[in-house]
């Protein structure tokens, strides 16, 4: 097959949530990292101040997200990632599911369980971090649960993120679709099949299909 | 909306709120569970992993201070004074001469976690209050530390425990500056924060003074098990 073209694929508001998440996780990790790796804690030291970076930035990380319900766009992914496809569930057992066989939506599964996962880590790191912060005149054994949960998920989280930069890093054309909003329309068929078939007739005048059998 | 099919992302979301109220309820337990696990790994670990784990090595590092000024060997210092006969500075070298003590007990925070069979090596308080004599009137003991900001208390009848040391090796190996080292304070029977890191002064006071944690709302008095509100075992 072969395709002219551009599809739009992330709105400006889109990016914008996206980016900001982006920044104010990094922050957390960095300084999770100084606060809990004991031969970093030492070599950085400043730990007032390392703290108090992690605490306002983990408040922040849900508002970007919060900002972005605002945007229809938005609202719209939110539904795509939320709803788990037929073809999802192929995807996922599918050896070969780089291949484009499977023609998926606009988010994969990956994609779809990546943002749940996150989503739901952020609500939990941000229960438990402020029982950590705020809950000094709490019962001791629920700052020591609370502790306990923020330690362990803070380490997927980690794990997540990295696998999450991982995947951008072997597809610059994914990551020039988050920079720039628009996407190759022969990128789009090939890992979301589904998705640029139903947008191709959604925006007829950038996207051409001269010959779009398989 | 073209795209149907089941809402597995709320579902992975609210199963993670679940199991994140079910984990810090039974926090307590669980970070119970995973030291024991734990620590037989990380006593045999030669490659330090471990201590990457959250918890690793059991102890959790703390510190209020911008900077740990360092210590070595060399530039060690451990002033004694306050209500004694004959106020002096020990070297490192000085109090591996002293007559040593060693004991292994757990290590318990007043925040729940606990560090079973540390051992520990270094000179009892006793002993070094022994060396330069405590003068009539002479009620309690007070220790900072060379990082400007934390002090601690003891009675004079609590600092002349035989479980209270003046530690210099933990763990078989001499006190890591992440730990406190070269020289920290080890008061077996109570909360770990009665166990001063980086210990620079020894005075010996005619009142107890309340230490930076106890002007937080910390019990002076930090028996494990019989204070501030907590029922662990005893360490000792």
């Amino acid at each position: 097959m072969s395709v002219d073209g551009v599809l739009s694929r992330f709105s400006r508001g889109e990016r914008w949530v996206h980016r900001a998440t982006g920044i104010l996780m990094g922050l957390c990790l960095l300084t999770a990292a100084v606060l809990y790796i004991g031969p970093l804690s030492i070599l950085v030291g400043r730990r007032p101040l390392i703290r108090t970076i992690h605490v306002y930035a983990g408040l922040a990380l849900p508002v970007p997200a919060l900002l972005g319900l605002g945007s229809a766009a938005f609202r719209a992914d939110l539904r795509r990632l939320n709803r788990f496809l037929p073809s999802d569930w192929a995807w996922l057992r599918d050896r070969q599911r780089r291949s484009g066989r499977i023609a998926v939506g606009k988010f994969n599964a990956g994609q779809k369980l990546n943002a749940s996962f996150i989503a739901g880590a952020m609500l939990v790191m941000l229960g438990t971090g402020l029982i950590m912060r705020y809950g000094a005149g709490g019962p001791l054994s629920l700052r020591t649960g609370a502790t306990l949960v923020h330690d362990w998920l803070a380490y997927a989280v980690a794990a997540m993120v990295i696998g999450h930069l991982w995947f951008a890093a072997r597809d610059p054309i994914a990551r020039d679709g988050m920079r720039t909003g628009d996407v190759p329309a022969s990128w789009a068929l090939r890992e979301h099949g589904a998705w640029a078939r139903a947008e191709a007739a959604d925006q007829p005048r950038t996207v051409n299909p001269r010959n779009s059998a398989e | 909306m073209e795209e149907l099919g089941k809402p597995i992302g709320r579902r992975i979301v609210l199963g993670m709120l679940g199991l994140g109220v079910v984990g810090v309820v039974t926090g307590r337990d669980l970070a119970d569970l995973e030291q024991r696990l734990l620590a037989p790994l990380q006593v045999r670990d030669p490659t330090g992993l471990t201590q990457l784990l959250p918890d690793g090595g059991g102890f959790r590092y703390y510190s209020v201070t911008s900077r740990i000024p360092t210590r070595t060997a060399v530039t060690y210092r451990l002033r004694v004074g306050g209500l004694v006969e004959r106020p002096e500075t020990f070297t490192l070298s000085d109090l591996h001469r002293l007559p040593q003590t060693a004991l292994t007990r757990d290590f318990q925070c007043v925040t729940g976690w606990r560090v079973r069979n540390v051992a520990w090596s270094g000179v009892a308080l006793a002993d070094l209050l022994e060396q330069v004599g405590v003068r009539p009137g002479a009620r309690a003991v007070q220790f900072t530390s060379f990082d400007g900001t934390y002090t601690e208390s003891l009675t004079l009848e609590q600092a002349r425990r035989r479980d209270v040391l003046v530690a210099t090796r933990m763990l078989g190996k001499p006190v890591t500056r992440e730990h406190g080292g070269p020289v920290r304070l080890y008061v077996a029977p109570m909360y770990g924060y009665k166990s001063l890191k980086w210990l620079g002064g020894i005075e010996v006071t005619d009142a107890v003074r309340p230490g930076y944690w106890e002007h937080r709302g910390y019990d002076v008095d930090a028996w494990v098990g019989r204070s501030n509100g907590q029922r662990d075992a005893p360490t000792a």
